[in-house]
């Protein structure tokens, strides 16, 4: 199969409208498909991973298991869990955003957990010190201060849910990675770039729209050290430690 | 549950696709680890500006994998179905990773060292070669770990355009309904990321001695 670049018209499909606003499987309903799987899966990662993520750092207990927990699920092949859940269950909407939530899971938990565990222990220790309560002291310090790397924590989820939800299409659930599958069932390279261009370019603007809103919740927590920590969780995407800007992003 | 007749019928197929899976996952590694040292030290030569250079590579990070895979020939000028877009995606993944851990690696050498190494005569290279890349070792071996692992689960994703190696495994199950092939699939590729993660711990302990002691990944 030629890749179509020869004769310059790989642009062709993404730039004509009728390709958009068809209403069976046009672009605009892929992209709302694929922004729904992610923003639903997110949220519900979220809503399990940050309480368990602040149980684990504020009482210092189960921390091996949230960072075996992340180092484990970069291994975890998500074509292969899709596929076997799709297999096992359906490929309805309730097991596609339960896998997508699965590998959203980590990210957040232990991005959660190393920023409150993270807090300044001086900060905490003269909450406790001022007669806070521990609810109090999750609540108005370690919390605020840990803010910036939960949303470094989202961020992660978020561009492997992006890059898994494209997969989804191949269990026919949807989304842009449609683009991609019908492109090459009838050989039309233009439609899969169109599909790739389209992914990339959306979990780039997601990346930098979060990547914004965390630096702008760093400076306000605490101008010197709470930047100063986003950016190293930026920064240690190597370490495989905290996992905060964790490396499962692509898939 | 699991159907072991057909995993026997199947041996000679699932061997080579694991081996196309090795293949597949650890080249680009390799390529990324030689490539990486050199550009690491480059960027991180570069002071202030090295940031910008890693949010670039931060940005290209994020880039969905199927999307790169899919992108590849229209910059290789190669077939879709060429197993090279996979490996050379890979390798674009690798080094973006790979690179930072260099330069993280190189900014956790202590100045005092440096200056230390310099007081006592050490040139330039000298300095590179036996103070500052043994002692950011560490840390790009800790980079090193999660890249190979990442890797070994990424190959997989292949299958959506037709080059998957185990993940071949994948669409044979999906495609008939049927469980075995899918559970072979993903032991077999949690397994290899487990193997060469040890792998690698083994070399890393083996050949930095100094870095025993700390604890870094």
């Amino acid at each position: 199969m030629g890749t179509g670049t020869e004769d310059g018209m790989i642009w062709s499909y993404l730039l004509d409208p009728a390709n958009w606003t068809n209403p069976d499987g046009g672009i605009l309903i892929l992209l709302a498909q694929h922004i729904a799987y992610t923003v639903l899966s997110v949220l519900v990662a979220a809503v399990i991973g940050i309480p368990a993520g602040i149980l684990i750092g504020h009482t210092g207990r189960g921390r091996f298991v949230g960072i075996g927990l992340s180092n484990a699920a970069r291994a975890i092949p998500s074509l292969g869990l899709l596929v076997l859940v799709v297999t096992l269950l359906s490929n309805n909407i309730g097991p596609i955003i339960g896998v997508l939530a699965i590998l959203a899971l980590p990210p957040i938990l232990t991005a959660t957990a190393a920023g409150v565990s993270g807090a300044d222990p001086e900060a905490v220790h003269a909450a406790r010190a001022l007669g806070m309560t521990g609810r109090q002291i999750i609540g108005k310090v370690e919390w605020p201060l840990a803010l910036p790397l939960v949303i470094s924590g989202l961020r992660s989820a978020t561009l492997q849910v992006v890059a898994t939800a494209t997969i989804a299409a191949y269990v026919s659930a949807g989304g842009l990675g449609r683009l991609l599958i019908s492109g090459q069932a009838t050989a039309n390279y233009p439609e899969m770039f169109a599909g790739a261009v389209l992914v990339a370019a959306l979990a780039i603007v997601l990346d930098l729209v979060l990547g914004l809103i965390g630096w702008l919740a760093a400076r306000r927590s605490s101008p010197g050290r709470a930047a100063e920590m986003a950016f190293a969780a930026g920064a240690d995407a190597g370490q495989g430690d905290v996992g905060a800007r964790p490396v499962s992003a692509s898939t | 549950m699991i159907d072991w007749g057909w995993i026997q019928r199947n041996l000679a197929m699932i061997g080579s696709l694991l081996a196309e899976h090795v293949v597949l996952s650890i080249v680009p590694v390799l390529a990324a680890f030689v490539v990486s040292i050199p550009l690491g030290y480059l960027v991180f030569r570069t002071g202030r500006f090295a940031n910008v250079v890693l949010a670039v590579f931060g940005v290209i990070y994020s880039i969905p994998s199927l999307a790169l895979f899919v992108v590849m020939p229209v910059i290789l000028n190669s077939k879709i179905l060429d197993p090279i877009n996979v490996a050379a995606a890979l390798t674009i993944y690798s080094i973006a990773l790979l690179v930072r851990s260099v330069v993280d690696g190189l900014r956790s050498v202590p100045s005092a060292v440096n200056s230390s190494a310099a007081a006592v005569g050490f040139g330039r290279t000298r300095q590179l070669f036996r103070v500052e890349l043994p002692l950011a070792m560490p840390v790009i071996f800790a980079g090193l770990r999660v890249v190979t692992v990442s890797n070994i689960a990424l190959v997989s994703v292949g299958a959506v355009i037709g080059i998957g190696a185990l993940g071949e495994l994948f669409t044979i199950g999906l495609n008939s309904g049927f469980l075995t092939p899918i559970y072979v699939g993903l032991v077999l590729s949690l397994l290899l990321a487990l193997i060469a993660d040890a792998i690698i711990l083994l070399i890393q302990r083996g050949s930095l001695p100094w870095a025993r002691g700390r604890r870094t990944a």
